[in-house]
């Protein structure tokens, strides 16, 4: 055999392995799908908690960091909401990816007014921290005080979360009083004072709401007017069982049949409607 | 001059032989899967990170191709000892830096430049369809001119990078110069922290090092307004001009001193 034919045929065969090598790796891999690994529920892990660290680590990519970071906000906000029963919901990363977040780019607008939606919300849908919430639109008012639409959500956690119609009230006059604000904004704040805790007044905000340009404002507050239309449904229904009046049970409007109480002959939003839960239905783990 | 653009030319041609523009093939499968991908991800929000990525990007490759063909704009003439035939030629030597430095700043022009259409190509993929009224609640138009101000500042961060990438490569070699230029580069982004060294530490000499180095060394952050150009922040022209000149300025001087240090080599 020539030097030459020897060449090929060594090359041949190390192509051959190569390729050999590459068969056995994908039907190991697609052999092990089939018999996986337990599943274990890791806990959510980030290894830079500081801002400040990783605003220096980026290098002046501070952008893109900040969407890496919020990218993960979001991801982990979904995977707790809709993690499987047996897992314990924390949203334990949740303010500090969101705080990372913010750090990097402080003019993220939609992480701050995003954000302290999801942070608002009432456990188990979120973590239920609208002190967090707050706090994290204070930080977005730090780097934008002109910034009305901030106001406008802080006015809205105090309202919705808080209940407290005062600081609610103050915040939509202070939004009102921006340039650009909407006009609706300030017979807002009038109406708050005057008729605070009232879902005629609640309904008033959410009809404002959901004339929003951004589709995740207006989702919310859809969702809010469903629950206040709820609450109103459930009023009503209560009413009529304690005057002894048998009525079927009704559907809310999520399609899901409310929960009756045969103790307190009562009905309330069931735990698997996408209205649940509604304020004041249950307390967030700390 | 003559000789300088020769040399210019010929850093060109062969950065094209050396594949250097294949990174753009890379850049632009990044935008275009990013784009694909990242509407799917972010709440609305993929005009914003599709700015960010492409302007972080742009920034990234010409970083790259910036200080790993810039430290061996010279020091592999020298190992290759392909410069004494050249510098036997009526070329002066300060002309063969000029022309290693232009030629390189060419690859990056266009490597930009071709980046930058990418960039608008695909922010107008991505806002065609969407409606005017949910367009108006960006912060900035997705075909937002200002945009350019960025990219002309990164080319400029790149202009300077380049510059120290050349005065390192004319004395030491490839793999110093790297760490050399890549040190600089990530002291130069922490530039306002060797301002502020007197609120942390006491002693005299410490704070007059940090004071010294905080004016000496390039600072690389004033480039950066990708931030505010995404959000719809004002770069005024003041701030382009100033920065533009401090560019410049640093760059010759970082040219003068190489052409220098390379005159003074002994190639015998």
């Amino acid at each position: 055999m020539s030097p030459s034919t020897s060449l090929r045929a060594g090359r041949a065969a190390a192509g051959l392995a190569a390729a050999a090598s590459l068969a056995g790796a994908v039907a190991l891999h697609a052999a092990q799908d089939r018999w996986p690994a337990p599943e274990v529920d890791r806990p959510a892990l980030l290894y830079a908690r500081s801002p400040a660290v990783v605003r220096r680590l980026v290098l002046g990519y501070d952008a893109v960091a900040a969407d890496v970071y919020w990218i993960r906000a979001l991801q982990h906000f979904g995977e707790e909401r809709l993690s499987p029963p047996g897992h314990l919901r924390t949203y334990a990363l949740l303010y500090p990816l969101l705080d990372l977040t913010t750090t990097l780019d402080p003019y993220f607008s939609t992480a701050y007014r995003f954000g302290s939606i999801f942070l608002g919300e009432p456990y188990p849908g979120g973590p239920g921290r609208p002190d967090l919430a707050v706090a994290l639109l204070q930080k977005g008012l730090a780097a934008q005080p002109d910034k009305w639409q901030y106001m406008q959500d802080l006015g809205f956690v105090y309202y919705w979360h808080l209940r407290d119609y005062q600081s609610a009230a103050a915040w939509f006059q202070r939004g009102s009083e921006l340039p650009g604000a909407p006009t609706w904004l300030r017979p807002l704040a009038a109406v708050t004072l005057a008729e605070g805790g009232h879902r005629t007044a609640s309904r008033a905000l959410f009809e404002q709401l959901v004339q929003s340009d951004e589709p995740w404002m207006r989702d919310s507050a859809r969702l809010r007017l469903a629950q206040l239309d709820a609450m109103d449904t459930i009023e009503a229904w209560n009413r009529l069982s304690t005057s002894g009046i048998a009525r079927p049970i009704p559907v809310d409007s999520s399609g899901t049949r409310f929960a009756y109480d045969p103790v307190a002959r009562e009905i309330t939003v069931a735990r698997d409607s996408k209205l649940f839960p509604l304020p004041g239905q249950i307390q967030a783990p700390r | 001059m003559n000789a300088a653009r020769c040399v210019a030319v010929a850093v060109f041609r062969e950065s094209v032989r050396d594949r250097v523009f294949y990174n753009l093939v890379i850049f632009a499968l990044l935008l275009v899967g990013a784009s694909i991908l990242i509407g799917q991800l972010t709440a609305g929000q993929d005009v914003k990170i599709i700015k960010d990525l492409g302007l972080a990007a742009t920034s990234l490759f010409g970083l790259f191709i910036a200080i790993f063909v810039g430290i061996n704009l010279v020091s592999k003439e020298v190992e290759r000892r392909s410069v004494y035939p050249l510098l036997a030629k009526p070329i002066r030597r300060s002309e063969f830096i000029a022309g290693k430095y232009a030629g390189l700043l060419l690859t990056l022009l266009v490597n930009t430049a071709v980046m930058t259409i990418a960039i608008y190509a695909v922010l107008f993929f991505l806002s065609r369809g969407v409606p005017e009224r949910i367009q108006h609640a960006w912060e900035a138009p997705a075909m937002d001119p200002a945009l350019l101000k960025a990219i002309a500042l990164i080319y400029l961060d790149l202009a300077v990078v380049t510059a120290v990438a050349l005065f390192f490569s004319t004395y030491s070699s490839p793999m110093l110069s790297a760490a050399f230029t890549l040190g600089v580069y990530v002291v130069g982004q922490f530039n306002a922290d060797l301002k502020r060294f007197d609120q942390i530490v006491d002693s005299p000499p410490a704070i007059f090092i940090a004071k010294a180095c905080y004016y000496v060394l390039p600072d690389f952050a004033k480039f950066d307004v990708k931030l505010a150009v995404v959000h719809g922040i004002p770069v005024s022209v003041a701030y382009m001009l100033s920065t533009t000149g401090y560019a410049a300025a640093y760059v010759a001087a970082l040219l003068f001193g190489a052409m220098v240090i390379f005159s003074r080599r002994d190639f015998k």
